[in-house]
């Protein structure tokens, strides 16, 4: 339990009160005093959000615009590329991309989502690196950009297989929305910015909203029986069904996107032979990952048996081996598959699907096996 | 005649003779959330008392049940170990953990009982 003075320290998002009335057992994270749960429970309203719609406040996030001195939103992408390795030029007026922040190490700062608003630059990054992430633009954007932090916004994820019939009776053009279309939408008649994406593999919207809006906002997606209010809690092994990655346990400064299997983030224009290839952060490094291979990776780990491997345990390539040859950096329970579940880094030599393996929980070595992720099927709509 | 005493580690003994059925307490279930997994201990394993005796796992974390009293494991609840969310729905009934023969009955003097542990967990 954290010390009462800590608790008032802590930062509130505009839905805090809300998550108190719904009875959210508030605990500390990135800052905030945020719900891990709810009454229903993390396994409730993990499995709620994968038969039909979860409410998420995300507004601990970070949430910046990249608008380009200029006037042209082209030149705030081409400024942005020149510190991730993604293809933001190339966002159509409308859409998003994930991306990530790297640096001359060739290392991860932060993950994070662009969108294209047409003339301007939308970016959603996590809470615990937000202050950093601010700096990093200003420090390297502020000859082409005008960046702004939107921290008088909330943020709120709408999951699962009924968000679009939900979010439809408060927003007519979202059913027309595909995966990672993005754009100003107005919500219940209140000026937001939607995009049909999230973090839990299901179909579903995130809805920027101001923050003087948001409990309205959030109390008027609640009225509908469909939805649940779901905590942190649940995000996390929604996420890790999903195969997503948490900054600061997936990914961090010491692994690269080819080690951490983000490759697909990494469009070929900014590969070796592209047409902006490289001029991001740690280039060097990460185009030679590209062309020689990592010699470590981020898979999917499943157990043989039904006890949880978790964040920090030690891999090793045989049960009597005395070396650990990598370390679990997401692993617990997974709802959905009734199962433990876990992601982690191995050498390439053993990161071929099905390859055998043992985690050491509590001083014993379990065997687990390298898996496909996500683990459980995503759902967007394309 | 069953006594039933308390840990300030929310574990339950069910006390008959010498011999104390032990779980963790509604409390305690209340604060863990979902069980997907316990540990048992093995029959014939000789505990310390505060050693640590089995593990409780909810979605999100793992949690160790520890011995209370020193003493020998008799039995674990293998329907327990089939069924872990017993925990959630009846966690001072059918999803006791293990039976453990009391080797000093003295260790028994700084447990609460019922009224005490209320108060512990108001």
């Amino acid at each position: 339990m954290p010390a009462r003075d800590d608790q008032d320290s802590l930062k509130r998002t505009p839905l805090h009160g809300l998550h108190v009335s719904l009875g959210g057992k508030m605990v500390p994270f990135a800052g905030y005093d945020m719900p891990v749960q709810y009454p229903a429970g993390v396994l409730k309203e993990h499995l709620h959000t994968r038969a039909s719609a979860g409410l998420f406040d995300v507004s601990h996030m970070g949430q910046l615009a990249l608008r380009p001195k200029s006037g042209k939103v082209e030149d705030a992408a081409r400024a942005l590329e020149q510190l991730v390795p993604q293809d933001i030029v190339a966002i159509a007026p409308g859409r998003q991309r994930y991306a990530q922040f790297t640096n001359a190490d060739g290392g991860i700062l932060d993950d994070l989502m662009v969108a294209n608003f047409g003339d301007h630059l939308f970016l959603v990054v996590n809470a615990a690196c937000k202050a950093e992430d601010e700096a990093h633009l200003r420090a390297n954007l502020s000859d082409d950009c005008i960046i702004e932090s939107l921290g008088n916004r909330a943020l709120i994820a709408l999951q699962g297989p009924k968000a679009e019939a939900v979010l439809a009776k408060l927003c007519a053009e979202a059913p027309s929305m595909t995966f990672m279309d993005a754009g100003p939408r107005k919500v219940a008649g209140i000026d937001c910015f939607v995009s049909r994406s999230g973090y839990t593999g299901e179909d579903g919207f995130e809805i920027s909203v101001p923050a003087g809006d948001a409990e309205r906002l959030a109390k008027t997606l609640l009225e509908n029986t469909d939805v649940l209010p779901i905590g942190l809690g649940a995000r996390d092994s929604l996420r890790l069904e999903a195969g997503l990655c948490l900054y600061g346990h997936d990914i961090d400064t010491a692994t690269t996107p080819v080690e951490a299997a983000l490759e697909w983030s990494v469009q070929k224009s900014r590969r070796s032979g592209g047409a902006r290839a490289g001029g991001f952060p740690g280039a060097e490094k990460i185009l030679a990952h590209f062309n020689n291979g990592a010699s470590r990776r981020r898979v999917g780990l499943r157990a043989e048996g039904r006890a949880p491997v978790r964040e920090g345990a030690l891999l090793f390539a045989d049960e009597p081996a005395a070396e650990p040859i990598g370390q679990v950096t997401s692993g617990g329970f997974g709802p959905s598959l009734n199962a433990p579940v876990a992601m982690g880094y191995v050498p390439l030599a053993l990161a071929a699907l099905g390859t055998k393996l043992f985690a050491e929980v509590r001083g014993q070595r379990l065997p687990l096996a390298v898996a496909a992720m996500p683990f459980v099927k995503n759902t967007y709509k394309r | 005649m069953t006594t039933t005493l308390y840990t300030s580690d929310h574990e339950w003994l069910a006390i008959e003779g010498d011999v104390a059925t032990v779980g963790i307490t509604d409390y305690a279930q209340q604060q863990l959330g979902d069980v997907v997994f316990v540990e048992l201990p093995k029959v014939g394993r000789t505990m310390k008392k505060a050693e640590a005796a089995a593990v409780v796992e909810s979605v999100k974390a793992a949690s160790d049940v520890y011995a209370p009293v020193t003493g020998e494991v008799l039995e674990t609840n293998a329907e327990l170990a089939a069924e872990p969310a017993l925990v959630n729905s009846d966690a001072q009934g059918k999803a006791w953990f293990f039976k453990i023969k009391i080797a000093d009955k003295s260790e028994l003097g700084g447990l609460m009982d019922e009224a005490a542990y209320k108060a512990h967990t108001a």
